[in-house]
């Protein structure tokens, strides 16, 4: 239906991360393990939260909004730990 | 006891700039602490400011601020698959002083407040994450702690504008439980086209710019969606209710890719570059999901405080941010006077925000996020309307032209709406916005 499709990568490519070895979310596997809603996997707009065929969930960090959606909508207790980056790290808007 | 400084404000968005401002004006010693390397590099929303408030600190302050666009022309769009229906008001008196409504890039905007807190004295500290509150035996906070080495600061009064998940509040305990259900995500993309472009496709000139609010397009996920004209960019972006995302199976970008597509939006970003994809949670539900606002020595302002106001019609939030900034300011300048930086010390704070628009507005509009992202008004009442207006232009002779009660009647029976819904939404909207 969209005329002008663009590629994940290319569309989170624009934005610029900081990223720090620390990573500021934490994801239980365990209990993502007995989650069948993966509330998560729909709604990040980063798309950070990919599902595997083993049924667990990987996730990566590094291009965070910081926005919240993913502890926001996690259905589960303990699941994602969430906390800023350090400081000077992680997203960074575009000034002009 | 001596501190680092007499206040500490977490966060230089538009709230903590503002309560900077005040305070280092005042002679106080104040800290603003940034969690980006700059200020407003964290910072997104969906394209409008109201700066009137800034009459007060900054004089003039359209002569100087990073404003992209004048809002001249403000829309109201209705949209099904197929279909838009368009209230569409334009006025010249918002493309001079005072102006009215403005196209900004945060990252601009907020960086330009924060030199005015710089300018006026306050010490801008960039690049540290505010990691917890220290707080007395007795509960009260004293300061913060950092993700610097030997990072803690103190001082008698914390203010906590550190955006839509505030941290700070919550660990206050001022938010007694955070729902899914009060917030919605905003994603945008940001597209680059040339100037003389954007000006034809949305008939406008010089510094005048457009902003296009829309109900409908958001493939059925409640929220709404919105195309703004800054210079050489147009905004397109989608707010989506969290709890209603998470349960369609659809993904944002995608949610924001089939509004891109529709007739009515394609044309006016044809050929356009992606330049930046964005995305921020909004503290949606307002008022109805708002904390307590004091501790002792503390003070929570801007979107930590979920001052954002939703109300469909009117969609704003930086006005409100730098109003309760500078009212937490002027509380937190009241209370060091007095000596007295409990919550009863800063009881200044919530008189301030109920005599201005800040609570007013949001008490009186308190009903309308809900309203506004309810399924009827959502789901039912955009089909209905856009069916009886395409019903009443269609030319369908021989066919004599129907009244237009007659197809209101049956619009309204064939979208499902009842007359009793339809009237309690009808009292509901007219208490909240009349």
């Amino acid at each position: 239906m969209s005329q002008q499709q663009i590629s994940f990568e290319e569309r989170m490519a624009h934005s610029e991360f900081r990223v720090h070895e620390r990573a500021h979310i934490v994801v239980d596997g365990k209990v993502c393990a007995e989650c069948s809603t993966t509330e998560c996997v729909t709604a990040c707009p980063a798309n950070l939260f990919v599902p595997t065929a083993a049924g667990g969930i990987v996730f990566n960090y590094e291009q965070c909004f910081e926005c919240g959606t993913c502890y926001l909508v996690c259905n589960k207790e303990g699941a994602i730990s969430w906390s800023y980056p350090e400081g000077g790290h992680g997203i960074v808007f575009q000034r002009t | 006891m001596s501190t680092d400084f007499d206040a500490i404000v977490v966060g230089a968005g538009p709230a903590g700039s503002c309560a900077a401002i005040v305070l280092a004006r005042s002679g106080k010693r104040v800290a603003l602490i940034e969690r980006g390397p700059f200020a407003g590099s964290k910072n997104m929303y969906g394209g409008v400011v109201y700066p009137r408030i800034l009459d007060e600190l900054i004089p003039n302050w359209w002569e100087e601020a990073p404003i992209q666009r004048w809002v001249t022309r403000r829309s109201t769009m209705l949209l099904t698959d197929t279909q838009a229906l368009t209230i569409d008001f334009r006025s010249q008196n918002w493309g001079a002083p005072p102006y009215n409504g403005a196209t900004a890039y945060r990252p601009d905007f907020d960086a330009w407040l924060a030199d005015h807190a710089v300018a006026a004295g306050a010490v801008l500290v960039t690049s540290t994450t505010v990691t917890g509150l220290i707080r007395h035996t007795n509960g009260a906070v004293t300061g913060v702690h950092t993700d610097r080495p030997d990072g803690d600061l103190t001082a008698p009064i914390v203010i906590a504008c550190d955006g839509v998940n505030s941290f700070l509040a919550k660990e206050a305990g001022l938010y007694p439980d955070v729902d899914a259900d009060n917030y919605t995500l905003g994603v945008k993309e940001t597209i680059s086209l040339p100037k003389e472009t954007i000006d034809e496709r949305f008939a406008v000139t010089d510094r005048e710019g457009v902003d296009i609010e829309i109900l409908g397009g958001t493939n059925g996920v409640n929220g709404g969606g919105f195309v703004y004209t800054q210079l050489d960019t147009v905004a397109v972006g989608v707010v989506l209710k969290l709890s209603k995302l998470a349960a369609q199976k659809t993904r944002p970008e995608q949610i924001l890719a089939n509004l891109k597509a529709h007739p009515a939006i394609a044309p006016l970003i044809k050929g356009g570059e992606i330049k930046e994809y964005s995305a921020h949670v909004i503290p949606e539900a307002g008022y109805e999901m708002m904390p307590k606002l004091t501790a002792d020595g503390l003070m929570v302002a801007g979107d930590a405080a979920a001052m954002c106001l939703a109300a469909g019609i009117w969609l704003e939030g930086v006005n409100f941010a730098m109003a309760s900034g500078m009212y937490a300011g002027e509380a937190a300048v009241e209370a060091i006077k007095s000596g007295n930086c409990n919550a009863s010390g800063l009881a200044g704070y919530r008189k301030r925000l109920e005599n201005t628009f800040v609570l007013q507005d949001h008490k009186k509009l308190r009903h309308a996020p809900h309203l506004v992202l309810s399924d009827r008004v959502q789901h039912l009442y955009p089909q209905m309307v856009a069916n009886l207006v395409e019903r009443m232009f269609t030319v369908d002779n021989p066919k004599p032209k129907p009244g237009i009660r007659r197809i209101l009647k049956q619009e309204r029976k064939r979208a499902g709406v009842k007359l009793s819904d339809l009237a309690r939404d009808g009292w509901t909207g007219f208490r909240s916005f009349g």
